[in-house]
This record gives structure tokens, sequence and C-alpha cells, in this order.
């Protein structure tokens, strides 16, 4: 089933004349996992308040589950399926405490209590931080806020997750504990991911990356499709994901190893290499 | 500067004052303070005290942990005592200790700044216990719990909890954020150290400033976060936790009652605060 599409979209912000999305047709179907990718001011991130009617578009349709978003009496059931996380984990908690702020979703959209204390339990189980439900969100790390986040949403039992760069502020060990947490949603649990971000390391995990650029979609393939094209990327002032970059150095530099994107794959890529010799 | 800002902030422990309802908690506050103003010697407020102290090694919350927020207003408590000390204006009994220009120190003035001083230390010490045993959460319910009433003739009960708790949740943030903006400005040179009293608030301004706008970006995320996750006023909204009164709490009340009319005695019994003027000369 198709969970979201973008019917022809354009977006701008009132002061603005120039389109923040520009003409995007886009669909994205249940269950899929895929990474939006491209620089500051490409529109990725108005692309994902579209989704749940943060924004709604100037022109052209976005549908979540064929929910108009234009629509204001759907807004709140859009919501409930299309969960949303953001990049500053401090700015998205509501409570001084682990359990209360994780409740705040549930209780919104009118959970019975018996019922809250269950999808807290799910939704800290999911994201690993069940030992943290009393625990004061300001002193957790930045990795740990963002997990809390994570469960605030997973707790409304939302069927498509959205991450607006939601790793773009964290340490290294945050960023992997973070997506670990996503992948493990997206493969066990079905989960619809859209996962909006400038890190190229984190697409490669993805199904699916859709390239954006100056509001529109310039490439939308599979990501090591996506990251064959360099000459492409690098126009759109996107790097590739570190071992690719290096794989395509080693190759410029005459070693006969094949196309890798991932640490390991390029390993692998260089034992081979190095047996034939 | 601002690391020692404790108020506000929940010191997690199990105890019997942590488990009470909040909302027997804020109405004892309440009582409290009413106590405070009530107490018209120093029997009363060494009364106060003691039940003070009884709370903190009943909530297990360390002492130096509750001072600290005491530190935090010593400067207002400091700066009242001295104003009271000059220009304590009542009548007096005895000579006056220093006549010049528009000083006067009188014994009367004297004790009058003790007791002042000793009254304020209270109220921050008995509302900090308070706060520390007590989640933002659980406070923001106690208050909107007792506040029900008010929804009678439309007062946005929930949205005012709702307000506080977020204000409550958010000073950690901005202390924090606080520091980086003044370790930012002391790395380009900035003085917050030397200089009178208006250099010093001057010098503060570049770090108000954009301490400001980040408040201000911040609370436009946190809208859009809320919105997200379906936030919409109290209108069919459900809540997780239950305020329940137990025996606990009606132990608590019986025992506040009983704190109240003891004070009241107090004043009707034991005279007024300057008695100790003459109990103190006796003593010579």
């Amino acid at each position: 089933m198709e969970a979201v599409r973008f019917d022809n979209v354009k977006f701008s912000y009132e002061q603005e004349d120039e389109y923040a999305v520009n003409g995007v047709t886009l669909s994205v179907a249940e269950g899929e996992f895929v990474a939006v990718l491209g620089r500051n001011g490409s529109g990725k991130s108005t692309l994902a308040k579209l989704i749940n009617a943060l924004l709604v578009p100037t022109s052209g349709k976005v549908t979540v589950f064929g929910m108009d978003t234009s629509d204001p009496k759907q807004t709140f059931e859009i919501r409930k399926s299309a969960g949303m996380v953001f990049q500053n984990p401090d700015n998205q908690t509501v409570a001084s405490v682990v359990e209360d702020d994780v409740a705040f979703g549930p209780e919104n959209i009118g959970v019975p209590r018996e019922e809250i204390g269950k999808r807290i339990d799910f939704a800290l189980d999911a994201v690993g931080m069940q030992a943290f439900r009393q625990a004061t969100p300001s002193r957790l790390s930045g990795g740990q806020k963002q997990r809390i986040a994570i469960a605030g949403v997973l707790a409304i039992r939302p069927k498509i997750m959205i991450l607006d760069e939601s790793t773009a502020m964290l340490d290294p060990r945050g960023r992997r504990e973070v997506m670990e947490v996503v992948r493990r949603l997206n493969k066990e649990q079905g989960m619809t991911v859209l996962l909006i971000t400038h890190f190229m390391d984190e697409a490669l995990q993805a199904d699916r990356a859709v390239v954006m650029h100056r509001g529109e979609v310039v490439m939308d393939a599979s990501p090591e499709e996506v990251f064959s094209r360099s000459a492409e990327l690098e126009s759109y002032n996107l790097t590739l994901p570190r071992a690719a970059a290096i794989c395509k150095r080693l190759q410029a530099a005459g070693m006969p190893v094949g196309n890798a994107f991932t640490a390991e794959e390029l390993a692998e890529e260089i034992c081979k290499s190095l047996q034939k010799i | 500067m601002l690391n020692d800002v404790t108020f506000g902030q929940y010191y997690p422990a199990k105890s019997f004052v942590h488990n009470l309802d909040p909302r027997a908690k804020i109405v004892f506050v309440i009582a409290y303070i009413v106590a405070i103003f009530l107490a018209k010697n120093f029997y009363a407020l060494g009364a106060l005290l003691l039940v003070t102290v009884f709370f903190i090694l009943l909530a297990r919350v360390p002492f130096g942990r509750v001072l600290r927020s005491v530190k935090m207003i010593l400067f207002i408590i400091v700066f009242t005592a001295i104003l009271n000390l000059f220009f304590y204006s009542g009548e007096s009994a005895y000579e006056p200790l220093v006549d010049w220009w528009i000083f006067t120190i009188t014994y009367e003035s004297i004790v009058n700044m003790v007791f002042l001083a000793l009254r304020l230390f209270l109220l921050v010490l008995g509302t900090s216990v308070l706060t520390l045993t007590t989640t933002p959460v659980a406070l923001t319910d106690g208050l909107e719990s007792l506040l029900t009433p008010l929804k009678w003739i439309r007062f946005p009960v929930h949205e005012l909890a709702l307000i506080m708790s977020i204000a409550l949740r958010f000073i950690p943030t901005l202390t924090d954020e606080t520091n980086r903006i003044v370790a930012a400005q002391k790395a380009r040179g900035a003085d917050f150290e030397t200089g009178g009293l208006i250099r010093r608030a001057k010098s503060m301004i570049p770090v108000l400033v954009p301490l400001l706008v980040s408040a201000f970006r911040r609370a436009e995320d946190l809208g859009d976060a809320m919105d997200a996750r379906c936030y919409r006023g109290s209108k069919g909204r459900t809540k997780y936790k239950k305020l329940v009164f137990s025996w606990r709490d009606a132990l608590g009340v019986l025992f506040f009652g009983g704190v109240i009319t003891g004070i009241v005695f107090m004043n009707l019994y034991l005279g007024a605060k300057f008695d100790i003027i003459g109990q103190i000369a006796s003593l010579f």
C-alpha cells in the first residue's frame, strides 16, 4: 500500500518568492525505508514537514494513506499515522521525567490510562531505554535523548516514522544508537521510515535514496546506484560515503577493487584484490 | 555563574515526602507560607524551622542540596535585611545605637532584620523542599487538579498547567545554554567579573540577547514537536498519572493542621518578636 504520496507539490514560505519545495512528485510504499539527501536549504526538511501537515502545500497535493494533508479535519488522523522526530533533542521533550514525556503523545490522542502504561513499556523496550523510565531527560546523552524522542513517537503507534535530521546534533556513538533503533523498527516492525539526513553513510541503510536539490527531487534510486553516480552527486554539493570515497580513490590509483560503499564491503574488496596479487 | 540553580530541580529519591500527593504538598506549602507570615515571635519561627528540618530529613534530600537553593536568593535576603536595619521606622523603646544622617540603627531594627532574614530563609527553604521532592509534572498535575473549579469560569487551567511544566522543564536546558554563551563571550574577551553594578549588568546584555533569540527558536521547535505528537489542547485528552489521595496524605494534612494551630497558639501566648531584646538584656 502507498503510505505517502506527493503530487506535483510546491511550497514557499510566506516571506520568500522562491519555492522551498518545487514540483515534487514522490511515492513511498508502506514498509519502505527511504533516505532523503540534500545540502542545507535543499528543501528536504520542508518536505518532511509537508507530510504530517505541519506545513500545507502552496499547490499540489500530499496524501498520507489516502488522507489529504490540506484538509484540517484529517490533520489529527494524519499525525497519528505519521510520527516525526526532530533535529534538536532538547527542543522536543515536554516533560522532566522520561515516562511522562513518552506518555505525552498517547495522552493527546486519548488513550485510556492502563493502555498508556503498556504503550510506554512497548516504546521504551523498542528503543532500549526501559532502564531510564524514571530518569530526567536533561541528564541523558544526546543519543539517549533522541531515542526517548523516538519512543515518544512510537507510543502513538504511527505507521510512518519521519526523522528530520535527527542525528545531526549527535556524536558518532549517538548516531549509531539512533540508526540501529531506526533500522530495527523498519526491519522487525515493518515501520515505514523517512530518514532526512545529510550524512551519506546513513543513507546506505535505506532501501531507497532520494536526492533533493533546490526544492526538486533530482535523483531517486537505490543508495548503491545513487552513490555510483558520483559526478552527479558532486554537482549537487554532496559527497560520497567515506568508504565509497576511499574505494573510488583506490580505483583511480589503479588498485583492482570492485565498487564498495560500506567499510565492511571495502575491507572485503581490498582483501580480494590483495589475494589476486 | 548559574551552576547553582537548583530551584525547580527535582531530586530523585524514595521517601515519604516524595510519595505524598502533590495536591497535599501544595496545600502544605501555602499553609506554611501563611504560617510564616502569621508568626509574630521567634518561637513560632523556630518551630517552623524545626518542622522544615524534620521534613528535609524525612525527604532524604541532602542538606547541602537544599541550602544551594537558598544561596541563590542570598543576595535578596541580605539586601532586604540591610535595608531593614537602616530604615526601620517603628517606634523604639531604647536609645538608638547609631543615628547618623538618614541612618538609624536601634535594637528593634536589629531584631527586625534578623526576623525578616529568618522569614525569607524559611520561605525559600520550605518551598524548595516542595520542588526538590515533587516532579514538575506532579506539581503541575496537582495545581491543575486544585484549580479545576476555575474551569467553570472558563479559566484555561490545563493550558496554564502545561505552560508551567514546560517552563520548569526548560530551566536546566536554558541554564546550560547560558553557561555556554557566557563561556563563548568570555572567549571573545567579555568581562563579567569586574566593574560596578551597572557595568556588570551591561555586560550581561551580550548574554541575554542570544539567550532570548534561542529561547524563541526553541519555542518554535517545541510547538512543532507538540503538534507532531497530536497535541490539540485539553480536548479529548487522557492522563497517564492519576493523583491518588492516600492515608499518608491524610496523615500529612492532620500533621500540618496541627502545626498551623500550634503557630496560632504560639502567636497568642508567647509574646511579640521584640520581647527578645528584654530577654537578652536580662541575661546581663
